[in-house]
């Protein structure tokens, strides 16, 4: 038994210090762990020439598509970049979605993103949900992220489970 | 080992003890397997409602979120058999945790190619390293790691030993797997359903899910079990061969 004991200890002290050495290796390196940064982060710290992502949710009313491809400002709530796009959108792309864009900030303040991909949200909604959800104007998809889950079943009378 | 026999986990760890429940068990988990995994996937798939922004891109979740969840509670049980081999040397967690990296492993490549059709359509990558895709990755390589270090050694303990060592020394992605999307902004979701908070899921979405995840469990557990079996008669076969040749040998 002693010996079963021993291995027990030994296994649990090595797992205390590879936990311990993996939590202090991942704090140390949480900022480049992350991929994006949000337009706050970019206002206290500047761009400095270098490429970065750039994520947050695409500001209501500030998308435009020109000549030139698609102005749009991402904003996180506190700060809000304007980013300008030559390419193609995803398909998830609209005002109010999460988005996180590959570029480079320009010195007059704005983004020029060489890649923009539509972060999807944790929610799932059936289309009728979001219908119902727009028409008794609970929702507006271009403001923010829908209420929560939980009343969406007493709304459409369906799916109740 | 006088003492040890006792315990009552040690019956369960007996081989002989093990092939007569398991024999016993592996019907109904086959059946319940198929008849869960099919109802799930054919009620998502065909059935459940589209997603209002995905279309019926959501439908890959049905796949793809169960495949996950096993691929980390499957590394779980292989962390589990790697303890227990260690620390009390069971023979059995040996054999089990040997079965179980295979099977891991191929949940894990569901998962990552699922979510990769996914993310085309929809994030507009098939891949991007953000903290989720890369920590699943590496469970992927962790578990092919297990399949080829446990086979590479001509005495199988070493090769048993070893690869608990490796499969433990792994554990440490699980949680790093499960809250890279809290701990870090990621591109890949957070999680829709917790155990503490409300589903940001439809219901008529998340029955669909509950059951094909249920499923997909008794699929890799029935998958486990009955290689795991195998490799108990495997090793008994050729244990009754050495103890034949060695008697054929002496006579």
């Amino acid at each position: 038994m002693t010996r079963k004991r021993r291995r027990l200890y030994i296994l649990l002290a090595c797992g205390i210090g590879l936990g311990s050495a993996t939590a202090l290796t991942l704090t140390a390196f949480s900022d480049s762990l992350v991929f994006f940064v949000s337009p706050s982060d970019i206002a206290a710290k500047g761009g400095n020439g270098r490429t970065v992502r750039l994520g947050g949710l695409v500001e209501q009313g500030s998308y435009q598509r020109g000549a030139g491809g698609a102005t749009f400002k991402v904003t996180d709530g506190n700060n809000a970049i304007t980013v300008r796009y030559a390419g193609i959108l995803p398909d998830l792309f609209r005002e109010g979605q999460g988005v996180v864009t590959l570029g480079v900030l320009q010195p007059d303040g704005s983004f020029r993103a060489s890649e923009v991909l539509a972060k999807h949200d944790e929610t799932y909604m059936p289309q009728e949900v979001a219908d119902a959800l727009k028409k008794s104007g609970h929702w507006n998809p271009n403001a923010g992220p829908p209420p929560p889950a939980s009343t969406w079943n007493s709304l459409t009378g369906k799916g109740g489970g | 080992m006088s003492s040890s026999s006792t315990w009552s986990l040690h019956r369960f760890a007996n081989p002989g003890q093990f092939l007569r429940l398991s024999g016993a068990v592996l019907p109904y988990l086959v059946a319940g397997a198929l008849v869960l995994t099919a109802g799930g996937l054919g009620w998502g798939l065909f059935f459940a409602p589209a997603d209002w922004q995905q279309g019926d891109a959501v439908r890959i979740m049905y796949v793809h979120v169960p495949a996950a969840w096993l691929a980390s509670a499957g590394y779980t049980g292989l962390a589990v058999c790697s303890i227990m081999s260690l620390i009390w040397r069971h023979p059995l967690a040996d054999l089990a945790a040997a079965e179980i990296s295979p099977v891991g492993a191929g949940f894990t490549a569901l998962c990552l190619a699922t979510g990769s059709l996914w993310g085309k359509p929809m994030w507009g990558a098939w891949w991007v390293w953000d903290a989720r895709l890369t920590s699943v990755l590496v469970l992927f390589f962790l578990y092919i790691g297990h399949v080829a270090l446990v086979r590479a050694f001509d005495d199988p303990t070493r090769g048993y030993r070893a690869g608990a060592i490796l499969a433990l020394v792994g554990a440490v992605n699980l949680p790093i797997i499960k809250f890279s999307v809290d701990w870090w902004n990621t591109l890949h979701q957070p999680a829709s359903i917790s155990l503490t908070g409300a589903p940001t899921m439809a219901h008529d979405m998340l029955w669909p899910l509950l059951i094909s995840a249920i499923g997909y469990t008794l699929c890799f557990a029935a998958i486990v079990v009955a290689r795991t079996r195998a490799a108990v008669m495997e090793r008994r076969i050729r244990g009754l061969l050495m103890a034949k040749a060695a008697a054929d040998g002496g006579a």
